[in-house]
C-alpha cells in the first residue's frame, strides 16, 4: 500500500482507494459475467464492450441480455432496463447536493459517474470527502466494469458451454444479493413479493420482457404500505 | 435493432444519472415520486431473480439453477460479499449440473 499526502483529511485516515478497490473487484466479477452472456445473447464482443461504455449500469444491462437471451425484442429489454435506471435519478439529486459549481463538462462527467456504488460510498459519510469518495470510486466502477465486460466478451468463446460454469444462475444470483436491502423493509418486500408474482404468472403467456415490466406494478402496489412498519 | 436498443437504454440511462448534477443542483423529487424510484428496483429485481431462476424463453421450469440460487439466497442472508454470491451461485448451479441433474 501507499499513503497520500494529506492535509484537510488528516482526521479521517481511511484512504479512499482502500474503500474503492473492493467495490472494483466485486464489480469486475459481475462485468466478466456481463460480458460472457452478453455475446453469448447475441452481441458481438465489440457491441458488448461498448455496452458496458454507453450505459454503465449493470443491473439495467443484465435486465436487457436477459430479454435478449429469451428471444425477446430488444426493445422491451430497454424498457425494463430504464425502469430499473429510474432509481438513478434520486442518487443523482442527492449527490448534486455536494457538488461545487462547476463548468458544463466537468458537471457532465460527474453525471456519467452516478451509480450505485459511487454514490452509496460517497454518501456514507455525508460530512466529509463527499465529492473525492464519489469521483474516486466512479472512475474505480468505469474501468472494472468496462475492463472486465471486454475480458469476458472476447475472452468467453474459451470457455464452452456456459451453462457447464453454472455462469445462467451468476445473473440471478447477483440480482438476489442486490435486492437484499430492500427485503429488511416492509414496503421493498410487498414491491418484492408482488413483482415475482406477476413475472411469474406472465413469464408463460406474455412475450419476454413484459413480465418484468408488468413486475414494477409491484413498486405501485407498495406505495399503499405505511413506511413505519420496517 | 440491438444497437437502436442499446442506444435507447444508453441515453435514458444517462438522462437519469446527469439530470442532478446537470440540471438540479439542491432540487428534490417530490415525496411519491421518491418513494416510487425507491421501490421500483425491489420489484423488478426480484422479478428478474424469479425469471431467470425458473423461466426458459418463455416456459416454467425446475432445473440446476433452483439449487445454485438457493445457495446464493443463502450466502445473502449470510451477508456474503457481492462477488461470493455470485460465485456461489454459480459454482453450486455447475455442481449440481457435474452430478447429473438440470
Amino acid at each position: 500500500m501507499w499513503s497520500f499526502p494529506r492535509t484537510r483529511e488528516a482526521s479521517k485516515p481511511e484512504p479512499v482507494l482502500a474503500r474503492a478497490i473492493p467495490v472494483g473487484v466485486a464489480v469486475g466479477a459481475y462485468g466478466l459475467s456481463y460480458g460472457v452472456l452478453a455475446v453469448a445473447a447475441g452481441m458481438s464482443p465489440l457491441l458488448a464492450t461498448l455496452s458496458s461504455l454507453i450505459v454503465l449500469a449493470g443491473g439495467s444491462q443484465f435486465a436487457f441480455v436477459g430479454v435478449l437471451a429469451a428471444g425477446g425484442n430488444p426493445l422491451m429489454g430497454a424498457a425494463s432496463g430504464l425502469l430499473l435506471n429510474l432509481r438513478l435519478l434520486p442518487f443523482g439529486l442527492s449527490i448534486a447536493r455536494h457538488l461545487p459549481p462547476a463548468p458544463l463538462p466537468r458537471r457532465a462527467v460527474d453525471g456519467y459517474l452516478v451509480v450505485d456504488e459511487s454514490v452509496a460510498l460517497a454518501l456514507s459519510d455525508p460530512d466529509d470527502g463527499v465529492v473525492r469518495r464519489f469521483r474516486v470510486t466512479g472512475v474505480t466502477v468505469v474501468i472494472a466494469w468496462i475492463g472486465a465486460t471486454a475480458i469476458g466478451a472476447y475472452g468467453g468463446q474459451f470457455l464452452g458451454d456456459l451453462r457447464t460454469w453454472g455462469l445462467d444462475a451468476a445473473f440471478p444470483a447477483g440480482f438476489l444479493a442486490l435486492v437484499a436491502p430492500w427485503l429488511r423493509t416492509r414496503s421493498g418486500r410487498v414491491a418484492a413479493a408482488v413483482g415475482v408474482f406477476l413475472a411469474v404468472v406472465l413469464t408463460p403467456i406474455t412475450p419476454p420482457g413484459v413480465p418484468i415490466l408488468a413486475a414494477g406494478l409491484g413498486a405501485v402496489i407498495a406505495l399503499r404500505v405505511r413506511t413505519e412498519n420496517p | 435493432m440491438i444497437v437502436v436498443a442499446l442506444i435507447v437504454l444508453g441515453v435514458g440511462t444517462y438522462a437519469c444519472k446527469a439530470f442532478g448534477p446537470l440540471l438540479a443542483a439542491g432540487r428534490e423529487l417530490p415525496p411519491t415520486a421518491q418513494r416510487l424510484t425507491d421501490l421500483l428496483p425491489a420489484a423488478l429485481l426480484a422479478a428478474l431473480v424469479a425469471t431467470q431462476t425458473l423461466a426458459t424463453e418463455t416456459s416454467l421450469t425446475l432445473d440446476a439453477r433452483v439449487v445454485g440460487v438457493a445457495a446464493a439466497a443463502v450466502a445473502v442472508w449470510l451477508r456474503a460479499p457481492f462477488a461470493i454470491v455470485v460465485l456461489v451461485g454459480a459454482g453450486v448451479t455447475a455442481l449440481t449440473r457435474a452430478l447429473g441433474w438440470g
